[in-house]
């Protein structure tokens, strides 16, 4: 093949050195750097990786084991129920210092507030990550959905070719992963043995040095104050859609009136709304906060408790007549029970049946509740005029 | 831990003693101390109102000596299921 020959003519432009920085046409502010080595046409870099490993089945990210800004606004935004059922990492191999091939390998869930948790508590170490396809549901609740599962870890160990990258074949995965994966069969699905590790990724380092060992504490999932209050925009969250449903019910039943007139049924809405807010509130916001020092054991009797004294206090300073008042204290606790029934769900320690079992018994309360709420406020502006 | 206790007599986990190896998982799965060794290493209940049915024992049993029916402890879920059968494709939480 003949050499190719320029004839003495310039390079095409294509092949001229970019400028350098300071060389850079004047006009503007600076420009930004220039594009990373790592990015790929039609792909983003992850801010928090740092750089890419070579390893025999590839390049592989290493992530910063801080946490930056992009990162805490996620974590803000997911913990007020925005966009977070799209909140997730890609699944794959990740590394966290300069692992190799002894390095310990953790699995995780692609949740990305679950990869960020695990990666924040992994400073100083050097480790893989092989992060499951789990639908962006955290580790716990992906292993009930069945996604954080054993066909799941089987194919993704085998899809990063994680038997090229180390040497050893154990596999620590979280505990929490543990209804979703039988350990006993992963080591003849992948050839890799599970290891438990703790509940919680604060206590991994602690998990390591003890040569895998866990402590009872680290077994045992804990559900402090500051554990439940971090749940608690997000069962509001949960609730404000419906919420403006029953704002539109509100208004309908406080505007059946004989004689309406505006600035009763401005008020009467008002109150009625007031009681509404005030049975959602102590239902997702006082039981979750107060759970471990309200009586009984039933969540449905927890928020019942705490509607009542809620909608009783909304209508003392709004000083309802006793028939409004009533019809406020018994809506205020139908909404207190039943969301305080529904915050079971986020738990960790509410059994199905126990689930179950309590609502057979609280839904017929909460509904009569309603019902006599809704009765007696709409009787209350016809008796009221008699 | 100990400050939240759910239902008592509720739960559906069963241990077969006599199906028990001895392996230990059931503890080290457990995330609430539901299970301890017996004088024969074999595993034991000692707290049956402490379980959640999370499935995670019986998942990990090599000797299928333990049962549970697992499930979502969470009211949107049951009540999607009395609505739309048990065995209903269920979106939810």
């Amino acid at each position: 093949m003949p050499a190719f020959d320029n004839r003495g003519l310039p390079p095409l432009p294509m092949f001229q050195p970019a400028p350098a920085d300071d060389d850079a046409p004047c006009c503007g502010p600076r420009p930004s750097p220039p594009s990373s080595p790592d990015e790929r046409p039609g792909y983003r870099l992850c801010p928090f990786v740092r750089r890419f490993i070579p390893t025999p089945a590839g390049p592989v990210p290493e992530v910063a084991t801080r946490l930056g800004v992009s990162d805490w606004l996620g974590w803000l935004c997911v913990r007020l129920g925005i966009g977070r059922d799209r909140y997730r990492v890609a699944p794959g191999l990740y590394a966290v210092g300069s692992p190799g091939s002894e390095s310990p390998v953790l699995v995780t869930a692609n949740y990305k507030l679950s990869f960020d948790l695990l990666r924040r508590e992994l400073g100083g170490l050097d480790a893989w990550l092989v992060v499951l396809e789990t639908r962006g549901v955290n580790v716990w609740c992906a292993a009930g959905k069945k996604t954080f599962a054993t066909a799941e870890v089987v194919r993704r160990v085998g899809l990063v070719r994680l038997a090229e990258v180390v040497s050893h074949r154990e596999l620590i995965l979280p505990q929490l992963g543990a209804p979703g994966v039988a350990g006993q069969a992963l080591k003849a699905a992948c050839g890799f043995s599970a290891v438990w590790g703790p509940v919680r990724a604060r206590d991994l380092k602690g998990f390591l040095a003890a040569g895998r060992q866990a402590t009872p504490e680290m077994r045992q999932v804990s559900f402090t104050l500051a554990e439940r209050a971090v749940l608690i925009p997000v069962e509001l969250s949960l609730i404000l859609k419906p919420s403006l449903w029953v704002l539109v019910a509100v208004a309908v039943v406080s505007a059946l009136e004989p004689h309406f007139s505006w600035p009763l049924f401005v008020r009467r809405a008002l109150d009625l709304a007031l009681a509404y807010g005030a049975g959602m509130v102590s239902g997702s916001v006082a039981v979750p906060l107060l759970l471990p020092w309200l009586p009984g054991r039933s969540f449905y009797l927890k928020g019942l408790l705490a509607g009542a004294v809620a909608g009783l206090g909304v209508a003392l300073v709004r000083r309802s007549g006793l028939g409004d008042g009533l019809a406020m204290t018994l809506l205020a606790l139908a909404v207190g029970s039943y969301a305080a029934m529904n915050f079971t769900g986020a738990t960790p320690f509410t059994s199905p049946t126990g689930v179950e079992k309590e609502m057979r018994r609280g839904i017929p309360v909460q509904v009569l509740a309603l019902l006599l709420a809704v009765g007696l406020w709409i009787g209350q502006a016809f008796w009221r005029i008699k | 831990m100990k400050d939240f206790r759910y239902l008592p007599g509720v739960s559906t986990l069963r241990l077969n003693e006599e199906a028990c190896v001895g392996c230990g998982q059931c503890l080290q799965v457990c995330p609430h101390r539901v299970f301890a060794r017996g004088p024969d290493r074999r595993a034991m209940v000692v707290d049956l109102d402490g379980c959640m049915e999370c499935g995670a024992c019986a998942l990990n049993c090599p000797a299928q000596a333990l049962s549970v029916s697992p499930g979502v402890g969470c009211a949107a879920y049951v009540i999607q299921r009395w609505l739309k059968g048990k065995d209903a494709v269920i979106e939810c939480c």
